[in-house]
């Protein structure tokens, strides 16, 4: 397991150095229309060949991994991070107040956010730039995908809350923070740390969902989820292999998110 | 023996098995797909492709426009003659017709069909588009085969309206499901499908004196997504595509180039515009520049069309000159050609208008940096390409131009309530000829006259003429005079860009290799335009 995990540091660390450093990396810019060469296969000139309006494949794969890579963390940061609050609180305490808020959970569940979505990008302002608009976009995703990850940390916190060595500590006259931080945390960290990288993709996703809407990345920023919208085009992928580059880039990553919680498990 | 028979009864219902599609299509069973439900089966109320779909498959005209030569044909009316001042119309119809009920057909149908499409508290958008003065229309019944109907006001293009006036019976207790056309509705089940059958007393026959039409039945599959629809096109689950997007064209003309039909440009046109309304919460120096004639040139003269056919439209588009396509080829007034791609052009009108170029960037006589954000609806794809390519264009002469997607109903609040955006991307789809139809984008005083709408008095001297110009020839009535007055709106449109025309879209088709007598055109609906003389063969059911 300690090689996996060292692949996967790895692996993040080369995925995010070429993220942060996407502007200087670039082979040419991003937005750039080589208007004599739309659809072009992989040269050396493109090494990931062109999109429809001529921009170089691989450049934009650079800057939407900045784009998706740092964002879709960050969102599933703050997603899990609300509901760890609010879920452990809930598992915890139990009774009428985890009932209480399991219902708060289905409620906002069932809302549909996504008026509240069109709603928010309709009232933006028309010059808000196009990072200031993505960063928005997900902090609202991150604001709004706590619920589901809420009710598995509940359950989780609950169950511990009745183990022995938690009953031990209680009778010991540990307090209910010091029982949170030091007994609880560390045992639910598995959860939220696999909610944290299932959230990663999912969020991903709903920008390119969102893309669809209008509310995801404006044109010409790329994103991982906006440039798999060329993927649309299923029946030409056999012979344009080069067009999964963004969809195989988010693979990597999911898996060496994954590889390397997997081996934190096993240390642990 | 019992196991010799069971043997033989199994062989035989394989072989049924099998025969069963193959049956279907030899009955003649023509399908394609609606991409939504139609609103309404009652003729006098079709406002969406869907039910205009059906409304031509099932509904009788008294004229018939010709979708290849563009001229008027006689229908349920062998003869028809309009007044010289385009108020009166007589038409002698069709003897020994029948609807599809068996009900006789006669004057007192036509004239149920039009105070019904008249009366106002209907609201029929068909019926809107007679009303060319206060008052209501006088209808003669001069015998059973003869009537005449005069109009409070002229009424330009009169006699091609009522290439969409379904006739309904009068005495019917099917009401508009009593129809004159070559099929008739037999079952609808919303989401999924609307089935229609062969009109047994379709009066129409072919030279030979075969009743038409050939087909036994159509069904419309709703099915909305583009993709699945020319997946189950290469099937051989249906057989025409009406419009396909350019893209799939091509996969399918790669394919199979004896299905895939690109009929030239069609009417509809994508334009971008400026906000020029005073209502806009715009700064004063930006609607200066908006309401700027060399502006708006320079900007039309920095785009590249060409780039945008070839790119976005992968050569199925081609440059605009102004609101009607070549496709419209009365109408078009071919003296104007799309404006050329020119950045050096464009600067020089820029700098006649007091703009300037500093460190690369544009600059207005005041000092402010020439910069504004371009609003479409969000999920087209090719609106998305067309702005990303204006940013390009527009870079090279120094303008930043920022690029905004939104829904459809938060577009149309900006457009028309807020007025807050500045430069809009969209296209316009024509479906008539006539440029009567235009009116409301054309007067100033028009809700579509999107740059500045619903104004009181005309904002500049321009648009007073196009005002008179367009009232000139909606009240003519000679095609040449009102010819003449739309050729000079045309004009002034190409010098004052208002809406700065993109491309014409091509009209792009498929046909199925077993249709027969399909002849996919430009006007919809492109291919079943003549459905009552196609035929479907055996030989894609059988491949």
């Amino acid at each position: 397991m300690k090689r996996a995990r060292l692949f996967a540091v790895v692996a993040l660390a080369l995925v995010y150095a070429v993220a942060l450093g996407a502007r200087f990396l670039a082979p040419a810019d991003y937005a750039f229309q080589f208007r004599e060469a739309p659809n072009a296969p992989p040269s050396v000139r493109f090494l990931l060949g062109t999109d429809e309006l001529g921009r170089d494949r691989l450049s934009r794969v650079f800057v939407a991994a900045q784009t998706s890579l740092l964002l879709a963390p960050a969102a599933a940061a703050l997603s899990t991070l609300l509901a760890a609050l609010i879920g452990a609180t809930a598992g915890y305490i139990g009774g009428w107040w985890e009932k209480l808020t399991m219902a708060g959970v289905d409620l906002f569940l069932s809302l549909p956010w996504l008026f509240l979505l069109l709603t928010v990008r309709a009232v933006l302002p028309l010059d808000t730039t196009p990072a200031l608009s993505v960063m928005l976009t997900f902090a609202i995703l991150g604001c709004l995908g706590w619920a589901a990850s809420a009710r598995v940390i509940c359950a989780g916190v609950r169950q511990l809350r009745n183990s022995g060595f938690v009953l031990n500590a209680r009778a010991l006259g540990c307090s209910p923070a010091r029982l949170l931080a030091v007994q609880l945390g560390p045992n639910i960290k598995p959860v939220l740390w696999a909610q944290f990288l299932v959230s990663i993709p999912v969020f991903v996703l709903a920008e390119a969902n969102l893309s669809m809407l209008g509310l995801g990345v404006a044109e010409p920023l790329p994103s991982l989820g906006g440039m798999m919208r060329e993927l649309e085009n299923f029946s030409d992928l056999g012979s344009q292999l080069w067009r999964l580059a963004p969809l195989a880039l988010l693979f990597a990553c999911i898996t060496a998110f994954q590889l390397f919680s997997s081996s934190r498990e096993v240390q642990a | 023996m019992i196991r010799a028979a069971r043997l033989r009864v199994a062989c035989a219902l394989s072989v049924l098995c099998l025969l069963a599609p193959l049956r279907s299509f030899a009955q003649g069973e023509l399908r394609f797909c609606l991409h939504a439900d139609p609103k309404t089966f009652n003729p006098l109320m079709v406002d969406d492709d869907a039910s205009e779909a059906v409304r031509y498959l099932t509904g009788g005209t008294l004229v018939r426009l010709n979708r290849r030569s563009q001229q008027l044909e006689p229908e349920l009316a062998t003869r028809w003659k309009t007044s010289s001042d385009g108020r009166r119309i007589e038409f002698t119809l069709r003897e020994a017709v029948r609807f599809s009920d068996g009900s006789p057909f006669g004057a007192e149908d036509v004239a149920f069909t039009m105070r019904s499409l008249m009366d106002p508290a209907l609201h029929s958008p068909l019926g809107d588009s007679f009303r060319s003065g206060p008052g209501e229309p006088q209808i003669e019944v001069t015998g059973s085969n003869h009537i005449a109907i005069t109009f409070p006001a002229p009424v330009a293009g009169l006699d091609k309206l009522f290439d969409e006036v379904a006739i309904l019976s009068a005495q019917s207790p099917l009401k508009e499901r009593a129809v004159l056309g070559p099929f008739v509705l037999a079952d609808y089940k919303p989401g999924l499908f609307v089935y229609l059958k062969r009109n047994p007393n379709y009066w129409k026959k072919d030279s030979a004196g075969r009743p038409l039409p050939y087909l036994d039945s159509v069904r419309l599959d709703v099915q909305q997504n583009r993709e699945i629809e020319l997946t189950r096109f290469r099937r051989g689950e249906i057989q025409l595509i009406n419009a396909i997007d350019g893209e799939y064209f091509d996969r399918l003309q790669a394919q199979s180039p004896a299905e895939a039909f690109d009929a030239g440009p069609s009417f509809d046109s994508e334009e971008m515009w400026f906000n020029q309304s005073p209502s806009a919460p715009l700064p004063s120096w930006k609607l200066g520049w908006f309401r700027s004639t060399e502006f708006r040139q320079a900007i039309s003269s920095a785009i590249n069309r060409q780039d945008m056919s070839r790119l976005v439209f992968n050569n199925h588009a081609s440059p605009a000159a102004g609101p009607v396509s070549p496709a419209n080829r009365f109408w078009f007034n071919s003296r104007l050609k799309p404006h050329s791609y020119d950045p050096a052009a464009a600067l020089r009108l820029l700098r006649q208008a007091g703009f300037r170029v500093d460190a690369g960037v544009l600059h207005d006589s005041g000092g402010h940096a020439v910069e504004f954000s371009i609003v479409t609806n969000s999920g087209n794809k090719a609106r998305e390409r067309m702005a990303a390519m204006i940013q390009q264009d527009l870079g090279a002469i120094g303008i930043k131009v920022s690029i905004v997607t939104l829904d459809f109903p938060s577009l149309i609040e900006r457009m028309t309530r807020s007025f807050n955006y500045e430069a809009c991307l969209l296209g316009l789809v024509n479906t008539g000829l006539d440029p009567n139809a235009q009116m409301n984008v054309w007067l100033s005083s028009g809700e579509n006259h999107q740059w500045n709408p619903a104004q009181k008095t005309p904002a500049t001297p321009w648009e007073g003429e196009i005002d008179r110009l367009m009232r000139a020839q909606a009240s003519a009535t000679d095609p040449s005079r009102r010819k003449q007055f739309f050729d000079r709106v045309q004009e002034i449109a190409w010098e004052q860009q208002p809406f700065i025309y993109l491309v014409h879209k091509n009209a792009l088709s498929a046909v199925a290799r077993n249709v027969q007598g399909a002849d996919p055109v430009v006007l919809s609906p492109q291919t079943y335009w003549q459905i009552e003389r196609m035929k479907i063969s055996n030989e894609r059911a059988a491949n």
